[in-house]
């Protein structure tokens, strides 16, 4: 079986504040109770951290 | 068209004596027809004799040569500096075709390398611009390098220090921790002063699967450079920074954060017109405004209030009587206005020289307008000589 889920941060998309969620937990913000929240961005150390983006869109790499 | 012609050579004709007539061979071109071959006239309707007679013996049967030899073009040919800034230069190329004002302007826009922001490396963007829309924004930013220092980078090409700039952004818009204070909410603008240059190329790791079996060997990044570029003597005391710091990138809301590298490459602005050294380049062929009779009291006064750029002044005569006369045709706009209206165009006649070119530069800060001009004059000469081995 899977280990103990990670509690895993997400951004308000109202006032941007970071929320630790649990499974099961309520879905929303504690700071202002919005109910859309953002997942996080992957970062840097996983594999395919960052998307580069070719700005004349001849080529997205 | 063919109408017009005849109108305006039966109405000159009137001034040629009958001895004098144009299709006797005199070894010079009659006035009018000289004329049709170095002006464009402008009628009220459209401007007509607007085509560059360049066939040699196009005057043969009037006993005239019209080729263009090279002795010729070396005395007539004549660049004047009108204004120069900068970033702006306005001058005028007097002696040469269209088709060779045109062939400078093209190049300018399209064929003068620039340095210009291609391959961003998104870290973070919470921000509401998206991550492509953010590019897009980042790639139209001038920056104040000289691409001549610079080499093309083909796509195998590694990156390196002759042919990327690197340039780290980093902005985030701090909550504002107060309580109570819930309406409050905190805004800030990422301008492109933020950009900053990283001379020992990118700082983004290159993550690799075995990454943590070579703890000791130099971690990779994005960019191999072999030395920093602010070692360089052109960019010691010179560093690579956007033409214009005040240029507004994005927007952030609080607790909001845009964390990227960019790479700055050398382009043509044909690929792409961010890589195009002028905001534009243009030209206008010289006005010439003539009054065809005396214009005078009341008439003078008209025409001067008909004129919206101001091109006609009044002349005092003497006795209380008044004269129009051109003053500023350089200004002129060929808008036509002064030729609206009953028999007006008897009265003044709007041209165009052919071969004076009134030829403005505004560089977007890469290079002075003066070196982009040279530089377009030198891959035109490589244009030319490309064609001459392909001949030969």
């Amino acid at each position: 079986m899977d280990p103990q889920p990670e509690p895993v941060s997400y951004i308000c998309g109202d006032c941007g504040q970071d929320n630790i969620l649990k499974s099961g937990d309520v879905i929303q913000c504690r700071e202002c109770g919005y109910r859309i929240l953002y997942k996080k961005r992957t970062r840097r150390s996983n594999s395919f951290y960052s998307l580069v983006f070719s700005s004349s869109s001849s080529d997205f790499n | 068209m063919v109408e017009k012609t005849e109108k305006s050579e039966t109405t000159k004709a009137e001034k040629i004596p009958v001895w004098d007539l144009p299709d006797v061979p005199k070894g010079r071109l009659p006035p009018h027809i000289q004329l049709q071959r170095t002006r464009v006239i402008c009628t009220s309707d459209a401007p007509i004799h607007t085509e560059n007679i360049s066939y040699s013996g196009a005057y043969a049967s009037m006993g005239v040569d019209n080729s263009l030899r090279l002795d010729d073009f070396h005395r007539n040919f004549r660049v004047e500096v009108i204004n120069l800034t900068e970033d702006d230069m306005e001058f005028d190329i007097i002696g040469i075709d269209a088709s060779i004002a045109n062939a400078l302007r093209r190049i300018l826009i399209a064929e003068l390398p620039t340095m210009a922001i291609e391959h961003v490396f998104i870290a973070n963007n919470t921000s509401v611009v998206q991550d492509e829309v953010l590019s897009h924004r980042l790639g139209l930013i001038p920056l104040k390098v000289d691409p001549r220092l610079f080499d093309y980078k083909s796509e195998n090409d590694e990156p390196n220090e002759k042919n990327t700039i690197v340039f780290k952004l980093h902005a985030r818009c701090e909550r504002i921790s107060g309580k109570g204070s819930e309406k409050e909410s905190s805004r800030i603008s990422v301008k492109s002063s933020e950009l900053v240059w990283l001379p020992n190329g990118s700082e983004f790791l290159l993550s690799t699967e075995n990454s943590n079996l070579d703890l000791t060997s130099k971690s990779k990044t994005y960019t191999s450079f072999n030395r920093s570029q602010d070692s360089l003597p052109e960019f010691s005391n010179n560093p690579i920074v956007p033409k214009h710091g005040n240029i507004v990138i994005a927007r952030l809301g609080s607790g909001q954060e845009i964390e990227l590298e960019v790479h700055a490459v050398k382009g043509l602005g044909k690929t792409h017109a961010k890589w195009s050294p002028v905001a534009t380049a243009w030209y206008r062929m010289l006005p010439e405004v003539v009054l065809l009779q005396e214009i005078r009291d009341e008439k003078a006064e008209e025409l001067v209030k008909k004129c919206p750029v101001k091109v006609f002044d009044i002349e005092d005569i003497g006795k209380g009587r008044k004269r129009a006369t051109v003053s500023r045709s350089r200004s002129c706009t060929l808008c036509r206005e002064c030729i609206r209206g009953d028999s007006w165009d008897q009265l003044v006649a709007l041209r165009r020289v052919k071969n004076h070119f009134i030829f403005t530069i505004e560089s977007t800060g890469a290079l002075p307008p003066e070196v982009l001009f040279t530089e377009a004059v030198k891959i035109l000469e490589d244009k030319c000589e490309r064609v001459i081995t392909d001949l030969s």
